[in-house]
């Protein structure tokens, strides 16, 4: 087997073993991490996912809330509905294998279907450009949530609360190596280079041969497939769904992890997925020791004011975001600029 | 001699404005051609019309005896038709290595899927690719900076890249776009030189769109003169150099002052300023 998936194998293998003995060790001892190492893994997978549509490939896309959503309330109701009869046939709700499979199985549903509904948006909408498709994309989006919130059926404006939460390290960070290899793996190949000169050079790249809107539609479908996955782990990590959870400005909080790490590096929006998934957690606990005055608490626990500085002094200093190369950048900064 | 390249009476019209009216022209096999005409004349436009960008509102264009009208600009590439462009299009994010090696992507057998699973047979295929890259590069002495930016090339150099990659979709019919554009005269005759270096190595045909008589009365066989989206002249440079109504395009009229077109900054089809 060549290196590539034998690498793959190896980490799924790793993410296994620390899930068998060391998860409920840490669920118990330290709940207050476990839930944030979950909500990292989570994070990765929705950045990293939406690194290959709005880094590699230079579109820019403000929805991904919305297949998040669509792949949670998918994944609630296959549990919800079907895993009565799927866990009887495997040995009932306690047995950790009929939980495992429920989870996989409702966690490729919520996959396969928010990669239709990606499918679905990015076929007529990926003929737009630049701010034009942001604004589709967000627009999707709410029509998403406002749609659940208007859908008796999932809850509407009440709670979904949803059978078993059975996210376990294990499935969380299965899902990130698997997305990250996914990314890297097409990235890094002669046919993955076309994702790239669509970003550089639409015209260019349409020139050499190469179906841009094949390319487009293919990294906005996958990256919807990984944020159904997340929304998945999600539904299974809270165990209750709320529409407001998947607004607007998840989709933001994404798209900051990308721009912070830098567009079209894996690696950078990795680091800045750890990073700001930590970073309000850790405000919290400073917001409340003595040395702050309790009029400021508010300001410290209110991350929108921390992103919004933290963008603006970066932009000012490092425009390519943490990692990112500079190619992606100066396309992003000129655009912008109208030329 | 075989032909492979036929516009058949095309025409392009905008709204009211005709571009370029009935206008046919043929390539042949290993053949370099060029097509001149004063600025505004419709040159760039028979070349989007060649290279799929615009659609010609009546006529045909065939490539060996095949109907190229209306098919996307990336698969007419794929029929072999490759171009660069006038102002240099390069991947900037990507080095020079990965310009050339995305540009192989048209004939890859393998696809996202065998980039995941990366099997022996994908694997061979890359390095197959890699190698040819290399090849590619070193024909034209361009391998020593493989890694390098593309945007970090010295002015020529990108212009070769540029060459370099369309040569990569192994093209039968090569479009070059102004490629003169901004060089010294030194550069421009190592151009020259270049372009018939490809022609003769690749055995493809080249169609070159030029404002520069220099370049194009010194290499090309055949010359197509536009003006105003009329052909005025077709034949080998010789003739073209003496034709009346090339001499008067480019040199506009005497006869009314001030209302010919603007001279100063046109060349002589001598290419003497």
């Amino acid at each position: 087997m060549s290196r590539g998936p034998l690498s793959l194998i190896l980490a799924l293998a790793v993410c296994l073993v620390v899930s068998l003995f060391g998860e409920n060790f840490i669920a118990s001892k330290f709940a207050y991490y476990y839930d944030i190492l979950i909500t990292i893994g989570i994070n990765i997978i929705l950045a990293t996912s939406l690194n290959l549509v709005n880094g590699y490939t230079g579109q820019f896309s403000l929805g991904h809330a919305g297949f998040m959503a669509i792949g949670a309330y998918a994944s609630a109701s296959w549990s919800n509905h079907l895993d009565p009869i799927i866990l009887g046939m495997l040995g009932g709700p306690g047995n950790p294998l009929a939980t495992n499979v429920g989870l996989f199985v409702s966690m490729f549903f919520a996959g396969i279907l928010a990669a239709i509904a990606g499918f679905g948006v990015g076929v007529p909408s990926l003929r737009l450009k630049g701010d034009y498709l942001a604004i589709v994309t967000l627009g999707f989006g709410e029509i998403i949530r406002v749609a659940i919130l208007n859908t008796d059926f999932l809850g509407a404006s009440r709670r979904l609360s949803v059978t078993g939460s059975y996210t376990t390290l294990f499935w969380t960070y299965g899902s990130v190596v698997l997305c990250i290899y996914v990314v890297l793996g097409l990235v890094h190949s002669t046919y993955g280079r076309g994702f790239v000169t669509v970003r550089d050079d639409e015209v260019a790249a349409d020139a050499m041969g190469i179906n841009t809107t094949k390319y487009k539609v293919l990294a906005f479908v996958i990256a919807s497939f990984f944020a159904g996955i997340a929304g998945a782990l999600y539904a299974h990590f809270k165990a209750f769904l709320t529409p407001e959870g998947f607004n607007f400005f998840r989709s933001v909080d994404v798209v900051v992890i990308v721009i912070l790490g830098g567009m079209g590096s894996t690696v950078g929006v990795t680091v800045a997925a750890v990073l700001l998934t930590i970073l309000p957690e850790a405000l919290r606990a400073l917001a409340h020791t003595q040395f702050v005055p309790p009029a400021y608490q508010g300001l410290l626990e209110n991350r929108l004011i921390l992103y919004s500085l933290l963008l603006i002094v970066l932009m000012l200093t490092r425009p390519q975001g943490l990692f990112g190369d500079r190619g992606a950048s100066r396309k992003r900064l000129s655009r912008s600029r109208g030329d | 001699m075989d032909s492979l390249l036929k516009l058949h009476d095309c025409t392009i019209r905008f709204g009211g404005l005709t571009a370029v009216a009935s206008f046919s022209m043929e390539i042949c096999k290993r053949e370099l051609v060029g097509l001149i005409g004063p600025n505004g004349a419709g040159k760039t436009t028979v070349f989007n019309m060649v290279t799929g960008v615009y659609r010609p509102t009546e006529g045909d264009v065939f490539l060996a005896g095949e109907r190229l009208n209306g098919l996307k600009p990336y698969a007419i590439t794929g029929k072999g038709i490759a171009r660069t462009f006038q102002n240099i299009r390069l991947f900037n994010s990507l080095t020079v290595f990965d310009n050339v090696r995305a540009a192989f992507n048209l004939h890859i057998k393998h696809g996202p899927s065998h980039a995941l699973t990366r099997g022996k047979a994908f694997l061979k295929e890359e390095s197959d690719i890699e190698k040819r890259t290399l090849e590619l590069l070193k024909i034209f002495n361009l391998d020593r900076l493989r890694e390098a930016m593309c945007k970090s090339l010295p002015y020529g150099d990108q212009r070769r890249l540029e060459i370099v990659r369309a040569l990569a979709t192994q093209p039968k019919l090569l479009l070059l776009d102004e490629p003169a554009a901004g060089m010294t005269p030194t550069e421009k005759s190592n151009l020259m030189r270049l372009i018939e270096f490809v022609q003769e190595t690749f055995d493809i045909s080249v169609l070159l769109v030029e404002h520069d008589m220099r370049v194009v009365m010194g290499i090309c066989k055949r010359i197509y003169v536009l003006d105003h989206g009329v052909k005025i002249a077709e034949g080998p440079p010789e003739k073209i150099r003496k034709d009346p109504k090339v001499i008067e395009a480019y040199l506009g009229e005497t006869e009314v002052e001030g209302e010919g077109r603007n001279s100063a900054n046109a060349e002589t089809p001598n290419g003497e300023r």
